[in-house]
């Protein structure tokens, strides 16, 4: 553990009772850090364990064994310092945009006018002025995760936790959010840059966001491989077109290959 | 912006095919009302060719609609019709009124704590499979004839079905929606009231609804026998006298007033919870 590591992950083991009775591993023994400020993307096939790692991370789940530190202190539940963006979007129905957005800051007892400013700087920054009074349900998914994205983001947290937050999205609509999130990401991170931890299954979305892909494997979830992505920020849309783009993106291929053929 | 957000909110769900039909639906439904009136209308043809043209039964035990329709208007006139409205409608205010306040608590705390379902449960489902009308007898016994008879007897059905529906309101609870609230920042008490109330609310209106259904009929159930006003009693009444038009005059308004109740508790639903439509199965 470096001065620079904001989440330091060390032997965290996830263990359930399977149906057969024997316990199955979720996780088994990863150490990870990461630093802060770092866009790090975990890859993996499902049932790698990676959502059971951000779980964890986040504070929903306990780890059976291990532990995870953030800022050199163990974490202990939820907190507003570690926002998520779930792949479902978890908006509250009964709230409109701007009672979602605002749902952190009053949470935290902030005044509604403070509340008010915040929500619409964020209404703002993810491009849904228009849409502040809609409820979820009159939303696009893409609109519903740019929502979400605001709510967490409104808290301000040091830490965005992303739980496969574009999966449910149409193909075009997705790549859209992916320049969407890094300008999103960039804009917010302006006064103090904010660590992501960002889970997917899309070698090219991983690639595309992040600094550096951790690669997963299941049965026992676990740590498989590591690679840092070369690629200067800002990136534009036509770098998923370059040459080295896909080169990379065959390498981690192939390491996912041979970890599904084992 | 990216053209996904331009196209989005009045696109919502990309249903293949539902733009075309747009249309052809728009022209449907200013002709629908047809649909709901259609058979009414010929329920009243043939009851008026059974009654003034065949005369299947004597006139005493089965009235022509035109005598039911002046029966109605003389029955209206004189106040005796609105009074026994007045009297069913004041004690189904009451009975839900009381089954709300305590079914709402008493579902929310056997919804979240498991120990209070299990010291509960066994007596309340035993209690529930008892028809309300069962409870006539000791009911005339403990409070008399009369309005409170009524009013706990409708009580009973209407309590169960909010309690129900309060219980499966909480176990509707998002798993996902408890983790935001959270990880946003929410207190376990902030969780309660903004969380865990406005997901339960929904159902609880749907037990309203149907507990106003449910009450309504044994409002009317118990005021033919427990009670000395009321449409239910006014229909037993009128025959035992053989005014067989009074008795009809008195079932077409329950029938009335149950579905004016439906509608107004819909449209109630609908104002204070506008969230809900994107909920209900198109």
């Amino acid at each position: 553990m470096t001065a620079n590591t904001k989440i330091a992950i060390a032997g965290v083991t996830k263990q359930f009772d399977g149906a057969a009775g024997a316990p199955v591993k979720a996780l088994d023994r990863v150490d990870l850090d990461i630093a802060d400020g770092e866009f790090l993307a975990i890859l993996g096939p499902s049932g790698c364990g990676k959502s059971s790692l951000l779980n964890i991370i986040a504070g929903f789940e306990r780890s059976s064994s291990g532990r995870i530190e953030v800022d050199g202190k163990s974490i202990d539940g939820p907190e507003p310092n570690r926002g998520v963006v779930f792949q479902e979007y978890a908006l509250f129905p009964w709230l409109t945009v701007t009672g979602n957005i605002g749902f952190g800051p009053a949470s935290r007892g902030f005044r509604a006018s403070e509340i008010d400013k915040l929500v619409g700087r964020y209404v703002g920054l993810v491009g849904l002025q228009g849409f502040e009074q809609k409820y979820p349900h009159e939303l696009s998914g893409g609109m519903r995760q740019r929502c979400a994205l605001a709510r967490c983001m409104a808290n301000d947290p040091d830490i965005m936790l992303m739980d496969e937050p574009l999966a449910a999205l149409d193909a075009l609509t997705r790549v859209a959010l992916q320049d969407e999130l890094l300008r999103i990401w960039s804009e917010a991170s302006r006064e103090r840059k904010k660590t992501v931890v960002y889970v997917t299954h899309s070698i090219d979305e991983a690639i595309f966001l992040s600094d550096r892909i951790i690669v997963m494997s299941p049965r026992p979830g676990r740590i498989r491989g590591e690679f840092a992505v070369p690629f200067s920020r800002p990136r534009l849309p036509e770098l998923r077109v370059h040459k080295d783009f896909h080169r990379l993106s065959d390498e981690i291929w192939l390491m996912l290959q041979v970890e599904m053929r084992r | 912006m990216t053209p996904e957000t331009r196209s989005g909110a009045a696109a919502g769900p990309p249903i293949t095919g539902e733009a075309a039909s747009a249309g052809t639906r728009q022209a449907g439904r200013s002709l629908s009302w047809l649909y709901y009136v259609v058979l009414p209308v010929l329920f009243v043809l043939v009851w008026s060719l059974l009654t003034d043209v065949m005369a299947v039964f004597p006139g005493a035990l089965l009235p022509s609609p035109v005598k039911v329709a002046t029966a109605f208007v003389r029955s209206i006139a004189s106040g005796e019709l609105t009074d026994n409205i007045a009297a069913s409608l004041q004690r189904i205010f009451y009975a839900d009124l009381s089954a709300l306040a305590l079914g709402v608590p008493i579902g929310l705390a056997m919804g979240l704590y498991q120990r209070i379902e299990k010291l509960l449960d066994g007596l309340l489902s035993l209690f529930r499979p008892i028809p309300p009308l069962a409870w006539v007898p000791l009911s005339i016994l403990w409070f008399g004839i009369g309005t409170v008879s009524i009013v706990f007897i409708t009580f009973l059905s209407a309590f169960f079905a909010i309690l129900v529906s309060t219980i499966a309101g909480v176990r509707s609870l998002d798993k996902l929606h408890v983790r935001a609230a959270l990880s946003l920042g929410a207190s376990r008490r902030r969780l309660l009231t903004h969380v865990v109330l406005p997901t339960t609310l929904s159902s609880i209106f749907t037990g309203l609804r149907i507990a106003i259904g449910v009450s309504w009929m044994s409002i009317v159930g118990a005021e033919l026998i427990a009670a000395s006003s009321g449409l239910g009693y006014m229909i037993n009444y009128y025959q035992q006298v053989l005014r067989t038009d009074l008795v009809i005059v008195g079932m077409i308004t329950i029938g009335v007033i149950g579905l004016v109740m439906d509608l107004a508790s819909r449209w109630i639903e609908r104002l204070l919870l506008p969230w809900r439509q994107g909920v209900r199965l198109p």
